[in-house]
């Protein structure tokens, strides 16, 4: 199946704070980065969480965002970044 | 909403980096993890999700192995694997045991 977001193109992390095991920190929701690449589709480690299969699986990304949109107090420069993994399904186009 | 492991960009403190060796325990439940997964009972993503489900006292004053044990003994129970009178009785014999060892 296709990615759905492509390389460049703006994202919003989901502000949602839902139980059970979540690998989007709490700190980066909400947030907007860019997509910088696929790597490919993987089980799903929130059904996989609760002894499921993990199927269908999930496209995950890596995301780029800037520090100083992650930390509001962020003392370093304003061009450093940080790459996170992310799961489509945590992805909402923000354009 | 922010759980005990979640701790991105919060006051931590000073991260420990010195190695340390493990203890006999910690292999055994070592051990123990790795073959529950052989044996398809768990998965890491389950382990994970039982770890963060301890709470926020509980996580912070387990060590890292001591989490997985009580990960793994709740999540054993859970899937009927055994009983906590299973494990009550066990934990009673070892204690007795260790006891009779020390006098």
């Amino acid at each position: 199946m296709a990615e759905r977001f492509s390389p460049g193109e703006t994202v919003r992390i989901r502000e949602a704070y839902p139980p059970g095991h979540i690998r989007t920190p709490v700190y980066v929701r909400g947030k907007v980065g860019v997509v910088t690449r696929p790597f490919g589709r993987f089980r799903n480690p929130e059904t996989l969480a609760i002894g499921r299969d993990g199927y269908p699986e999930k496209m995950l990304y890596e995301v780029r965002f800037l520090q100083k949109d992650l930390w509001p107090d962020y003392r370093g420069s304003g061009s450093d970044t940080l790459l996170l993994d992310i799961y489509e399904h945590w992805l909402e186009r923000a354009s | 909403m922010r759980g005990p492991h979640d701790v991105g960009g919060l006051e931590a403190g000073p991260v420990e980096t010195e190695a340390h060796p493990l203890t006999f325990w910690e292999k055994q439940i070592d051990a123990v993890n790795a073959l529950l997964s052989q044996k398809g009972l768990k998965r890491t993503d389950e382990n994970r999700r039982y770890v963060e489900m301890l709470g926020h006292d509980a996580y912070n004053c387990l060590n890292y192995y001591e989490r997985w044990t009580a990960s793994l003994s709740r999540m054993m129970i859970d899937k009927g694997v055994l009983t906590q009178d299973e494990l009550d009785a066990k934990i009673a014999e070892i204690k007795a045991r260790l006891g009779a060892d020390a006098a």
